[in-house]
């Protein structure tokens, strides 16, 4: 009974939160100008469907998400990338 | 107020290339004639469209830097709409960290080109 009582036994195991921390790609690489004209580069920051992903998830600083979305309009603009699609990866 | 701008436009893929470059010859000339001064070109060729223009998937992409008055980019805007052979354009005025990428990718090419040809 004793035994019991010092090992706590969980259902589920407990959330140990290890968070990743997030950094701006374009602050640590210093890139200072996106590219509307890669297309390429430009995927990395859209979901499957060919949305802007959001800076929570990236973790893109405030200045280069406003700079990101403006390429990718951009390049939605001019053919480079969709506007909807299903599976863009 | 001279500034540095951008322009890439789309031609119908049912051009042949004598009339892509009449119409490349076209717009480079409005340009140069309006006091702009074209510091590259770039010809991306055929390109397949990520959604259809027009009723066309693909089309052909060219690329042009210069420098010029801000007044020139309206004229250049209706041109492009008048003509029937652009099926889209996009001008956009460069920043100095535009132009300083827009360096740095013309070093580079240079460097590719002459790789690519002993291949």
């Amino acid at each position: 009974m004793s035994q019991n009582q010092s090992e706590i036994r969980y259902l589920t195991p407990p959330a140990v939160e290890i968070r990743k921390v997030k950094y701006c790609r374009f602050k640590k690489n210093r890139i200072k100008y996106i590219d509307y004209k890669d297309p390429e580069f430009l995927k990395k920051f859209l979901n499957e469907q060919g949305k802007i992903l959001p800076r929570r998830v990236t973790g893109n600083s405030l200045k280069y998400q406003r700079k990101l979305a403006t390429a990718v309009k951009r390049a939605r603009h001019i053919a480079l990338l969709p506007y909807v699609t299903d599976l863009l990866k | 107020m001279i500034n540095q701008y951008e322009t890439v436009f789309i031609a119908t893929p049912v051009l042949s290339e004598t009339q892509m470059k009449e119409a490349v010859d076209k717009f480079k000339a409005i340009i140069t004639n309006n006091k702009g001064e074209i510091i590259s070109e770039e010809n991306w060729g055929l390109r397949k469209l990520a959604y259809p223009i027009q009723k066309k998937s693909t089309g052909f992409y060219y690329l042009i830097e210069f420098k010029s008055d801000g007044k020139l980019i309206q004229k250049l805007e209706t041109e492009y709409r008048r003509d029937e052979r652009i099926i889209r354009f996009l001008a956009v005025k460069m920043d100095k960290y535009a132009a300083e990428y827009s360096e740095k990718r013309k070093a580079k090419k240079y460097v590719e080109e002459p790789v690519k040809k002993e291949e």
